[in-house]
């Protein structure tokens, strides 16, 4: 990836071309990273800080990076494990979030009155930080797994809510006239009409709320769960060992990128629903 | 000929109702400076089987008119009756080609077209309805654009879908509101052409808006022109007498056509010219 162009046979023009237009792609974000990486060697070079620079953070974890599918029983497990049992959490409470969340969707699009007496709720409940629901989900549920479950479902659920009402709602006049001049029942309706004019809006919906399930992951998993990423974060921080912060800084690049992965893995999945039509 | 209200439901009124009568037709908008009045007291009997164009300026209510016939719009005081029967929501009988075409763009030319007759005859079995679908694609010409999405098909293909969907669920009365406004000449008339022979065989009522004189005067049994809004009301009403099959060359070699359409020019532009 980072051999130069220059330095690359010119056997084909075209494939020269290729590898430059590339090149022109990946050059600013290597320089970018690489000057970071630097900065942030050279801030942890000062005698007595805590935090580890990237040099030292690959040495105290490379064994980590190495074994992600380890497991020696309990919860000490590799972080491909770790990030395994988070993301069946999150495909637990994402896809409840989903369902609920576009069967609310539409009832509230269709109904002036739902949507009048629904909306100020939404708007309260939206913006409640999923680390709020978490005491609230220990105390109702007792125990950490389904709480976990919670805290992702009702992060996620909002954006889902919303964007599929605002689907419902933008139908255009036109198609609702062929409806209506047709006198299409309530399932023809439904499943010509409503759910393809709408399946652009909730996919809108669905990618914002993926992202925030996966947001919510490391407070959920905060007390007392059953291994996940966000407990091997905390787990890593309250055994404040020399090693420590270095898993925590890993862990956390983890989570960033499976979240991005999350994100487009729902967008593609939308583009080839949405091309369909 | 299908119908789909039984002929024996016509109520048993002393003088038998004609086809479609818009009787004593008023409609005001509430605007925020006072009510706007548009049409005033509008009275017009059409029979069945009649193609009647209704021209007029811009803004004067012709699209108000129709949609009071299709349902879409309730009237201010006065009604359209169907066979006897008060117009009070849009109905299947009464089809509509929408000016922006209106398919669903997330369906083939074929299922936009099944989608209607599906919905308009349940009980149908399905080979029938199939049958019905492909015997109006092929009537516009457009069996080989079947399983294309509207995306991929031109302005006059998707008019002419529109119209294959009015005319496959066999209305009583068919409403094209400048159907053909959008279109280059040449597929204009090719598909004012289409539309008469349809309208042949189906004998179908057809009320049509245009604002091209030519275009009525080529399809119409009668013109209707409306005077300019507010407060708009029927002008004049041109009867067409040209013999059918009617043949656009033949017919603007007629002395006759002439005649008609300097009236219907005299009308527009010099008693009711728009002053701006
Ligand atoms: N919902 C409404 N509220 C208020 N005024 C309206 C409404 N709908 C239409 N009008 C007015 O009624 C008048 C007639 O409108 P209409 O659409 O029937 O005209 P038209 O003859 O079809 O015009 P065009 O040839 O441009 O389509 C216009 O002046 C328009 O501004
Ligand atoms: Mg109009």
């Amino acid at each position: 990836m980072t051999i130069h162009p220059s330095l690359r046979p010119a056997s084909s023009s075209a494939f020269v071309e290729t590898i430059q237009k590339h090149a022109k792609l990946l050059i600013p974000p290597i320089v970018c990273t690489a000057v970071l990486l630097t900065v942030w060697q050279l801030l942890c070079l000062a005698p007595d800080t805590k935090m580890p620079g990237p040099i030292r953070v690959l040495q105290q974890t490379y064994e980590l990076i190495l074994n992600p599918f380890y497991d020696d029983g309990g919860t000490s497990k590799g972080l491909g494990w770790q990030i395994w049992i988070s993301l069946q959490r999150v495909m637990i409470g994402y896809s409840l979030a989903a369902i609920v969340g576009i069967a609310l969707g539409v009832l509230i699009g269709m109904s002036q009155f739902m949507r009048r007496g629904l909306d100020p709720m939404i708007q309260v409940l939206r913006t409640v930080p999923p680390l709020a629901w978490l005491p609230l989900a220990l105390g109702i549920f007792q125990s950490s797994d389904p709480a976990a479950l919670f805290v992702i479902f009702i992060t996620a659920i909002w954006p889902i809510v919303i964007n599929t009402a605002l689907g419902v709602q933008q139908i255009p006049q036109d198609y609702n006239n062929v409806a209506k001049v047709l006198r299409l029942s309530g399932r023809e309706y439904f499943f010509n009409i409503l759910v393809p004019s709408t399946v652009p809006y909730v996919f809108g919906g669905l990618r914002i709320g993926i992202g925030l399930a996966w947001l919510a992951i490391v407070a959920a998993e905060m007390l007392k769960a059953e291994g996940g990423i966000g407990f091997f974060i905390w787990d890593a921080y309250n055994a404040g060992n020399e090693n420590s912060m270095s898993e925590i800084i890993i862990a956390v690049l983890y989570v960033g990128l499976v979240g991005l992965a999350l994100d487009r893995l729902v967008s593609y999945l939308g583009s080839l629903i949405v091309s369909e039509n | 000929m299908q119908t789909l209200i039984n002929e024996d439901f016509t109520p048993q009124t002393l003088q038998p109702d004609p086809f479609l009568v818009v009787d004593n037709l008023s409609k005001v908008y509430p605007t925020k400076s006072g009510d706007y009045t548009v049409l005033d007291q509008v009275n017009l009997t059409v029979s069945e089987g009649e193609f009647v164009c209704v021209i007029g300026h811009s803004g004067c209510g012709k699209s108000t008119l129709l949609d009071m016939v299709s349902g879409f719009r309730q009237p201010s005081s006065g009604e359209v009756r169907l066979q006897g029967k008060q117009i009070t929501q849009p109905g299947p009988d009464r089809m509509v080609v929408f000016q922006n075409y209106s398919l669903l763009p997330w369906k083939t030319a074929f299922e936009n077209v099944y989608l209607a007759v599906n919905s308009v005859y349940p009980d149908k079995p399905k080979k029938d309805k199939e049958d019905i679908v492909h015997k109006h694609l092929a009537m516009v010409g457009l069996e080989e654009a079947a399983n294309k999405k509207p995306g991929q098909l031109s302005g006059g293909m998707k008019q002419r879908v529109s119209i294959a969907r009015a005319l496959a669920i066999y209305p009583q009365v068919l409403i094209l509101d400048e159907p053909f406004g959008a279109l280059d000449a040449i597929t204009k008339e090719e598909l004012q052409e289409e539309l008469l022979q349809i309208w042949t065989e189906h004998r179908v009522t057809v009320l049509m808006i245009t604002h091209d004189i030519d275009e009525a005067l080529f399809l119409a049994d009668r013109v209707v022109m409306m005077t300019n809004g507010p407060a708009a009301k029927i002008g004049e009403i041109l009867d067409i007498p040209f013999p059918r099959p009617r043949i656009r060359t033949q017919i603007m070699e007629d002395p006759h056509y002439y005649t008609l359409r300097n009236q219907a020019l005299d009308f527009l532009f010099s008693r009711f010219a728009t002053h701006d």
